[in-house]
C-alpha cells in the first residue's frame, strides 16, 4: 500500500527522471567550464551541511569535492589520483577522498565532463560532521590564492539542537559567511531570494521524501541504496532551491507511482528486480570504484535495499525536517546541524532501527569503508545493539569508497552471499 | 643520581605504569565525597572540574602496558590504537572510579568514542566537549561561554557542590601556577636538553594527569630543581622538534629510542592538553569570561584547532627557531588523521624555511624500535653533518 495517496499517476516516458538529471548535471558542469568567461563566481564546499539556497541566492556555483571524487571513482580514476597524492607525500592512511581530490587536481583538475573545473573564488568549509573537511580545505587553500569562510556546526552529540547551537550557527551565518559571499560577488544579501529558493527547496524535499518512502510498500519499487544515491544527487548537490530541482523531483515521483501502481520491483544494473527476496537496511557509504559489481552482488541473490543512512548525510528529510523559508537562518542552521554525519552514535542506532522496524527489513548490513573515521568508527558496536535491540541479524562488510586497493571483490561477494544464507535459514526455522 | 631525584622518578614512573588508577581510587578514598572525571587528550577545561571538587584525571590510553583482549573486538584495523585501550580499561572496570568522562572535540575517533560510551555506559556521566572553530569574542566565545556554564552546571550536579565565583578564581589559579611550572621545566629543557632527559620530563609532566594540580606542580618544581643538581654533562646530540604526538602517546620506549639514536628532544607536542593555554588566565572579575577567552586567544596551534590565517607550520618553524632545533621529527600515530593530514603541510612550511625533517609512525604499544633507531640515527648523523657543514 502506498504510503501517501496521490493522483493516478501521468503518462510520461521512460526514466525521464535519469536523462533531466543526466541534463541537468551537464548544464551545472557547462556553467563551471564556462564560469572564467561568464564571469560566474565558484565557491567549493561540501555536501553535509551545503548552503546551497544562501549560495544560489548570490548566483555563485557550487562545487563538491566529495562529488568529483566518487565521480572519479566511478570512472576507475580515482586510483591513479590517489597515488599522484600518495606521492606528493600524503599518508596512506587518511581518507581517499581528499588524495582522491589532491591527485585530481594536480592532474589538471579536469572534472567528470571532462572539462577543467574552475578555481574556486571562496572556499565555503562547512565543517559539518567530520574533521577531514577542515584540513581538507586547509590543504586546499595552499593551492589557491582565495578567502576561506569557516562554519563550525556544533556536533550533536546528545541528539538535541540547543538554542545556542543555533544561534551560534546563525551569528558565523551573518557575520562570516554572508560577508564573505557578499565580498566575493559584489551582491548585497537579499533575504526575499533565498526565502522564495528555500521555499521551492521544500516542494522537492516533499516529493524525495515521498519517493524515499516509497520503499515501504512490500515488495519496493525502488532500491533505496543503490538508486538512492542517484535520487539524492540533485537534491544533495547544486539544485535545491531551483525550479529545476522541483521538476526533477516531481518527474521522479511520477514515475515511481507508476512503478508502484504496476507492482514493478527497482531497477537494477541488469533491469528491473523480478522477485524482491530481502529487504535490508544499509549503513554507510558505498563503494564507488566498482559499484556496479557491489549493486549486482545485492540485486542478483533479489535484494533490495529499502533504506540507507548514507542517503541522509545529505539532511533528514524523512525524519520531518524541511528547509523553512519563514526562518530562513535558523532553518539553515537546524538543516547543517541535522545531517546523518553530525549525529552522535546514540541518534544513528536510533535511526536505523526505527528503519528495520519501519521498512519491514529482514536484515541490515553495514559496509565500513576505510577512509571515513566519521561512519566508521562505532560501527561494530552499533552492530551488536542493532541486533539487540530489533532482533534482527546483521552483517559486516569493509572496502573503501574510492580505493580500488580495498574493494575485495571475491572477499565481500562471499560475505554477502553467506549472510543473505543465514537469513533465508532464518526464515525456514521461523516458518 | 641523588636519592630523592631516583625516588621521584620512580613515583612517577610508578603512575605511569599503572593503569588501574591506583593513585585517583587512593585520592577518592579520603574522603566519601570525593569525586573523579576522566577526559581524553587535549584540552577540556580542568579549572571548572577542580573548583567543583573533583579531581581532573587525564585518560591518554593504556599504551604499552596494557593487554588488549575485548577492545580490538569494538574497532575496526584501519583505526588508531587508542580507543581500543581506552574501552578495554573501561571495560575491565580499571575506568570505574571515575564518576564521568569528557570527550574533547579533537577528531571523528573521538567524537564517535562519545557515542560509544553513551550505548555502552548509559548510566555514566559522559559529555562531548564542543570547543569552538570561530575565535571571534562574540561569535565562538558566546558560543563557548554557554558550553562553559554547561559544563559546569553538569558538574555542580555531579559533585553536589556548586563552584562559586571564588572557587574558579582559585581554581584558575591553581592551573596557571601549573601550566607555568610545566612551562619553566620546558624552557630550562630547551637550555640544557641534557639535564632533562626526555624520557625524564615526560614522566614527570604526565603524572599531572592522575595528581591533584597543586601536588603535580611541586612535583614539577622539584623535578627542574633536583635534575639541575645533577651533574649530568652536555652531550652532542642533535636538537629536534617532536610533532604528531598530541593524542595517543608514543610508547615510553619509542622517546627512549629517540634519544638513544642521538636525537635530543627540545620541545614536542606530547600531553598538549595540560600545556595548551599559552598564557595565564586572568584571576580577576568573571571567570568563565576569563577561560573562554584565555581559549580564544591563547590555545595552542595544532591539528585540531582551524587556523584562520591559513599560516599551517608558522608555529612550528617558529619552534625550531625558538628552541635552536636543527630538525624535526614527524612522529605520529598509525591512521591518525589529523596528524596525518597536516603533515604535507607543515612538510612544506619546513621545505619554505629549509629545516631538515624525518617522519615515521608509531602506535601506543608498539614494542619494536629497530627501524625507529634506524631511522632516527641517520637522521640525527645528517643534521649533525649538515649543522657542521
Ligand atoms: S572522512 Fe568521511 S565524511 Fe570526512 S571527507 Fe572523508 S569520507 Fe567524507
Ligand atoms: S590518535 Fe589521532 S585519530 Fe586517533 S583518536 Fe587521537 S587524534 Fe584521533
Amino acid at each position: 500500500m502506498s504510503p501517501e495517496t496521490g493522483a493516478p499517476p501521468r503518462e510520461i516516458p521512460k526514466e525521464r527522471s535519469m536523462l533531466l538529471q543526466k541534463e541537468m548535471i551537464a548544464g551545472h558542469y557547462q556553467d563551471l567550464a564556462s564560469a572564467p568567461e561568464t564571469g560566474r563566481k565558484v565557491v567549493y564546499t561540501f555536501v553535509p551541511g551545503n548552503l546551497t539556497e544562501l549560495m544560489r541566492s548570490f548566483d555563485v556555483l557550487p562545487v563538491l569535492p566529495e562529488i568529483n571524487a566518487l565521480q572519479s571513482g566511478m570512472r576507475k580514476l580515482s586510483g591513479d589520483y590517489i597515488s599522484e597524492a600518495e606521492k606528493q607525500g600524503h599518508s596512506e592512511d587518511v581518507c581517499t577522498y581528499v588524495k582522491c581530490d589532491i591527485g585530481m587536481l594536480k592532474q589538471g583538475n579536469v572534472g567528470p565532463t571532462g572539462q577543467p573545473l574552475p578555481e574556486p573564488d571562496l572556499l565555503l568549509l562547512s565543517y559539518t560532521g567530520c574533521f577531514t573537511f577542515m584540513k581538507w580545505f586547509e590543504l586546499l587553500r595552499q593551492e589557491y590564492d582565495c578567502p576561506v569562510a569557516m562554519l563550525h556546526v556544533p556536533y550533536q552529540a546528545d541528539g538535541t539542537i540547543h538554542d545556542h547551537h543555533r544561534a551560534y550557527v546563525v551569528e558565523q551565518l551573518e557575520s562570516e559567511i554572508i560577508p564573505k559571499l557578499e565580498q566575493v560577488t559584489g551582491q548585497q544579501f537579499d533575504e526575499d531570494r533565498l526565502r522564495a529558493e528555500l521555499e521551492l527547496s521544500a516542494v522537492a524535499e516533499d516529493d524525495l521524501v515521498w519517493v524515499l518512502e516509497s520503499a515501504k510498500n512490500v515488495p519496493s519499487p525502488i532500491d533505496a541504496y543503490f538508486g538512492g544515491v542517484y535520487y539524492i544527487g540533485p537534491m544533495f548537490t547544486a539544485f535545491r532551491g531551483t525550479q529545476e530541482g522541483v521538476d526533477y523531483y516531481r518527474t521522479l515521483r511520477a514515475e515511481i507511482e507508476e512503478r508502484l501502481a504496476a507492482g514493478r520491483g527497482p531497477i537494477t544494473p541488469d533491469g528491473e528486480l523480478e522477485e524482491e527476496r530481502y529487504r535490508l537496511v544499509l549503513e554507510g557509504p558505498p563503494n564507488w570504484t566498482s559499484f556496479r559489481d557491489f549493486w549486482r552482488m545485492f540485486s542478483e541473490e533479489g535484494a533490495v535495499v529499502v533504506a540507507s543512512s548514507y542517503t541522509k548525510v545529505g539532511g533528514l528529510y524523512d525524519r520531518g525536517f524541511r528547509h523553512d523559508p519563514s526562518r530562513p537562518l535558523e532553518t539553515l542552521a537546524d538543516y547543517c546541524m541535522g545531517c546523518y554525519t553530525n549525529l552522535g552514535l546514540p541518534s544513528r542506532v536510533d535511526l536505523i532501527a526505527d528503519y528495520i522496524r519501519e521498512y519491514r527489513a529482514d536484515g541490515f548490513m553495514i559496509n565500513s569503508v576505510k577512509s571515513c573515521n566519521s561512519f566508521s568508527v562505532g560501527q561494530l558496536l552499533m552492530l551488536r545493539q542493532l541486533e539487540e535491540r530489533t532482533g534482527v541479524p546483521g552483517g559486516f562488510i569493509e572496502s573503501d569508497l574510492v580505493d580500488p586497493r580495498y574493494f575485495s571483490a571475491a572477499n565481500i561477494k562471499n560475505r554477502i552471499e553467506s549472510y543473505l544464507q543465514m537469513l533465508e535459514q532464518k526464515r525456514g526455522t521461523a516458518a | 643520581m641523588s636519592t630523592e631525584l631516583a625516588q621521584l622518578l620512580e613515583r612517577v614512573r610508578a603512575l605511569f605504569e599503572d593503569v588501574d588508577f591506583t593513585a585517583v581510587r587512593e585520592w577518592k578514598a579520603e574522603g566519601a565525597d570525593r569525586k573523579a572525571v576522566g577526559h581524553m587528550p587535549i584540552y577540556v577545561p580542568r579549572e571548572l572540574i577542580h573548583a567543583s571538587g573533583m579531581l581532573p584525571v587525564g585518560v591518554l590510553g593504556g599504551g604499552d602496558r596494557l593487554e588488549i583482549i575485548r577492545g580490538d573486538a569494538y574497532f575496526q584495523s584501519y583505526i588508531c590504537h587508542i580507543p581500543r585501550s581506552t574501552i578495554e580499561m573501561a571495560l575491565t572496570g580499571r575506568l570505574d572510579a571515575l564518576d564521568g568522562m569528557l570527550f574533547p572535540s579533537i577528531c571523528d575517533v573521538i567524537r564517535n568514542l562519545s557515542g560509544m560510551w553513551r550505548l555502552l555506559f548509559p548510566d555514566r556521566y559522559v559529555r562531548y566537549v564542543d570547543v569552538p572553530q570561530n575565535f571571534s569574542p562574540d561569535v565562538g566565545g558566546a558560543f563557548w561561554r554557554q558550553e562553559l556554564e554547561q559544563l559546569l552546571d553538569d558538574f555542580a550536579g555531579l559533585s553536589g557542590r556548586a563552584a562559586d565565583q571564588e572557587a574558579l578564581r582559585r581554581s584558575i589559579a591553581v592551573y596557571n601556577e601549573n601550566r607555568r611550572e610545566i612551562g619553566a621545566l620546558y624552557e630550562a629543557r630547551s637550555h640544557e636538553p641534557w639535564v632533562y632527559p626526555a624520557s625524564e620530563l615526560y614522566l614527570v609532566v604526565r603524572a599531572g594527569n592522575v595528581l591533584p594540580p597543586e601536588e603535580h606542580t611541586e612535583l614539577v618544581r622539584s623535578y627542574r630543581q633536583l635534575a639541575a643538581a645533577e651533574d649530568r654533562h652536555e652531550q652532542d646530540l642533535s636538537r629536534v622538534v617532536v610533532v604528531g604526538t598530541f593524542c595517543e602517546q608514543p610508547p615510553l620506549g619509542l622517546l627512549l629510542t629517540l634519544e638513544r639514536a642521538g636525537c635530543s628532544i627540545v620541545d614536542d607536542d606530547l600531553l598538549l592538553g595540560q600545556r595548551w593555554l599559552t598564557d595565564d588566565v586572568s584571576e580577576v572579575g568573571d571567570p568563565i569570561e576569563a577561560l573562554a577567552t584565555a581559549y580564544l586567544e591563547c590555545s595552542c596551534q595544532t591539528a585540531s584547532v582551524y587556523q584562520p590565517e591559513g599560516r599551517r607550520g608558522a608555529w612550528l618553524v617558529e619552534s625550531v627557531r625558538r628552541n635552536q632545533a636543527e630538525g624535526v621529527i614527524f612522529c605520529a600515530p598509525s591512521f591518525c588523521d589529523p596528524a596525518l593530514l597536516e603533515q604535507p603541510m607543515l612538510v612544506d612550511a619546513l621545505a619554505a624555511a629549509g629545516i631538515p625533517h624525518t617522519q615515521f609512525k608509531y602506535a601506543e604499544n608498539t614494542g619494536q624500535f629497530a627501524a625507529i633507531r634506524e631511522q632516527a640515527g641517520t637522521f640525527s648523523d645528517s643534521i649533525r653533518l649538515w649543522s657542521d657543514a
